[in-house]
């Protein structure tokens, strides 16, 4: 390291490696159903593509957990989204593919991706 | 692609009590689980709830669980980071709410402190220099480097109103001015990190959690006095501080962070560690410099001092480990900053190691000014086993005992000196009503005549005559006229020795005698130990109208001086009484006591 910048940018790329170690509050929450009927669905891939897709966007501020079977596991694999200000927003059938948009939309811009939550497929 | 941090505490505390194989075994598990993508596992320095150790942190959620076992990891893994749920029965209790677990700051152990030296130390990898730079590591020292000049960095640091956190509490930036106003191109810069004080482990815990903030703030200080070289003064009975400390100066010297033209500047800066072989006097700072030297670990007289001729004759800063570790917040956050914490005359945060009888023995850094009472009753849960508390040792073998009656004194340097104590280094050893003051005193006294370098006379023999006259009151063999005697030995020695080693070693003595001069009293007048701990003045004694003749206590007497006949009253012999307390612990009747 032989320049002020090349530590700045050490700094910075680190600092998106460690934002999940934080105590506090986070924007938004993303919680993916994980129990057995979602692992089966495929739950672990949509996981797996919603850190990649934050990693990717740097977006520290939000946090990705698990969360139990919550009774429709027909619609597995669910993904649930709760806003800042606790709204909840049900995702069914998620697949790695569909990701990219939920974020993009929903987690960036604060649009709902109607089409993929339950209203939208419930009948 | 890691979504979640798993923070297995690395600090002494923990790895003595099994850390070092959780480590092991959870990247074990998170193989098996086919989690190691996601979910990586990090070792870290000291959280500061030692009690509850080994600790395991893990994140996004911050769950904290406490005394983890080998076998409890599996659980972990397949419940909380594979399927999200968390594992209840290891949460520590105060971060359980209803559904939710509450942040660790609104714990009574954390609540109150105020992490400025150990900001680090539980958060990051200390084996991992770029860890360091995420939480704006080496960003100060770049700061100084190219945006301050030398007087501009001691100017900060003298405005902060640091004090070093050592014991002797001298302005920082005043011992950094008068070495960088002498002449001379060859100086250098010296980390005392000699923790020598019985119970004390706050420099230890963060140079094992944080040992680049030590680096970055020697070469600060070798920046702001002319000096392109530093030692660190480490005891070699410090394993893993002295291992994260050699892998942190070579991961600095490969990012050129230390070593030639830092950042393109012209400023070159290198350290080298050399260890101490566990002599106390060595923490005091002219003996210290003598052994980095080679030479015998014995006091020099000041003057001079060292910032005007230290080692080998150079100009020399000699600071405490936690003192640097101040530093680098200093320059970055502005020396404002730091003096709007602390009271009047001692700013910033203190850490302090809290031990004995108290409920969350760890590691706390509080601002300056909080009151004993809030440090030990508050953060440190109170004392255990619905004990009464009698007194709180402050600042190890230099320091006093301070009594329940000055609890709601806010703790800076000059209020305990005031009640006749000193901040010390920040051990702080908590005592309840079964222990005996006098004893606590001879310990402590024990202590300094062992290490005393027997340099100078009135260190060598007189603090091993005051143990003489303490041994003498506790086997009941002094008289009243011995307390006034011993008294004013202390002043004599403190007046007379050479170093502080034997200026503040009647200083145990002398605060027992102001506080609990009570206690002594009853040791020398009625031969009598008031909390039953002085051997010499005890006999044991059994209640013949509660004794049911079971013959327990004689069947567990190691010297047999117990007789009496079955469903009879049992006699012990004080002849062959050892005092043991064999016979109190076992009777299931409460028919023996000591008295």
């Amino acid at each position: 390291m032989k320049t002020l910048a090349e530590l700045q940018a050490l700094r910075d790329e680190m600092k998106t490696k460690i934002g999940v170690r934080k105590d506090g509050e986070y924007r938004m929450r993303i919680l993916v159903g994980m129990a057995t009927c979602g692992i089966a669905a495929g739950a672990r891939p949509v996981l797996t593509a919603f850190v990649k897709e934050l990693e990717t966007r740097k977006l520290t501020d939000i946090v990705v957990s698990q969360t139990g079977c919550i009774g429709i596991c027909q619609f597995e694999p669910v993904v649930e989204i709760y806003d800042a200000d606790g709204t909840k927003t049900t995702y069914v059938y998620v697949t790695p593919e569909k990701v990219p948009k939920i974020v993009a939309q929903h987690v960036v811009n604060g649009n709902p991706v109607v089409e993929y939550t339950i209203g939208a497929n419930a009948n | 692609m890691v979504r979640s941090h798993v923070l297995v505490c690395g600090g002494t505390g923990c790895h003595s009590s099994g850390s070092d194989k959780l480590f092991d075994r959870f990247e074990a598990e998170l193989a098996s689980a086919g989690l190691s993508e996601e979910v990586k596992v990090i070792q870290t320095g000291c959280f500061g709830l030692c009690a509850l150790g080994p600790v395991v942190v893990v994140y996004p959620e911050g769950a904290f669980y406490s005394q983890v076992k080998l076998e409890d990891i599996k659980e972990i893994v397949e419940e909380h980071l594979l399927k999200g749920r968390l594992v209840k029965r290891l949460l520590y209790s105060e971060t359980v709410a209803e559904d939710t677990i509450l942040s660790l700051d609104k714990t009574d152990f954390y609540r109150k402190q105020k992490r400025v030296a150990l900001r680090n130390c539980g958060i990051i990898d200390p084996e991992n220099i770029k860890e360091y730079i995420a939480y704006d590591g080496y960003m100060a020292l770049a700061k100084a480097l190219t945006e301050m000049k030398p007087e501009d960095v001691i100017k900060t640091i003298t405005d902060s109103g640091l004090r070093g956190r050592g014991g002797g509490g001298f302005p920082t930036g005043k011992k950094w001015s008068f070495a960088a106003a002498q002449s001379g191109d060859e100086k250098y810069v010296c980390c005392n990190a000699d923790e020598g004080d019985p119970g004390a482990f706050m420099d230890r815990s963060v140079l094992e959690g944080d040992p680049h903030s030590v680096l970055e703030a020697m070469a600060i200080a070798g920046y702001a006095i002319g000096a392109s070289y530093g030692y660190v003064y480490v005891r070699a009975e410090y394993p893993i501080a002295v291992k994260r400390l050699k892998i942190a100066i070579e991961q600095a010297r490969e990012a050129g962070l230390l070593g030639k033209n830092i950042l393109g500047t012209d400023f070159s800066f290198d350290v080298d560690i050399r260890l101490g072989a566990g002599a106390f006097v060595c923490g005091e700072e002219t003996a210290l410099l003598n052994s980095i030297e080679g030479k015998r670990g014995d006091p020099r007289p000041r003057p001079p001092f060292p910032a005007v001729k230290g080692l080998f004759g150079k100009p020399t800063i000699i600071n405490n480990v936690e003192t640097y570790a101040n530093i680098p917040c200093i320059i970055l956050n502005g020396a404002d900053w730091f003096a709007s914490m602390g009271t009047e005359k001692s700013k910033g945060t203190k850490v302090f190691a809290l031990g004995g009888k108290i409920n969350h023995t760890g590691l706390v850094e509080v601002p300056m000014g909080t009151t004993l009472r809030e440090i030990v009753e508050e953060i440190g849960g109170g004392i255990p086993n619905g004990k009464k508390f009698k007194a709180v040792q402050t600042g190890g073998p230099s320091g006093g005992c301070i009594p329940a009656a000055h609890m709601d004194v806010p703790v800076d340097y000059d209020n305990l000196i005031a009640i006749g104590s000193i901040m010390g280094s920040g051990g702080m050893i908590v005592m309840d009503e079964d222990n005996c003051m006098v004893d606590i005193a001879k310990f402590f006294l024990e202590f300094t005549v062992d290490e005393s370098c027997g340099k100078c006379t009135p260190c060598r023999i007189g603090i091993r005559r005051m143990l003489e006259m303490l041994d003498n009151i506790i086997s009941g063999q002094a008289e009243l006229e011995d307390l006034d005697r011993l008294e004013s030995l202390c002043y004599y020695i403190k007046e007379n020795a050479l170093c502080g080693l034997g200026q503040t070693a009647p200083n145990p003595v002398l605060s027992t005698l102001r506080f609990f001069r009570d206690e002594y009293e009853a040791h020398v007048v009625d031969k009598r130990c008031p909390a039953g701990v002085c051997k010499k003045l005890l006999s044991f004694y059994i209640d013949p109208d509660k004794c049911k003749g079971c013959t327990l206590c004689a069947r567990n007497c190691p010297t047999s001086a117990i007789t009496g006949e079955v469903k009879k009253a049992h006699v012990i012999d004080t002849e062959k009484c050892i005092k043991c307390g064999a016979c109190i612990d076992s009777c299931k009747f409460a028919a023996v006591s000591k008295r």
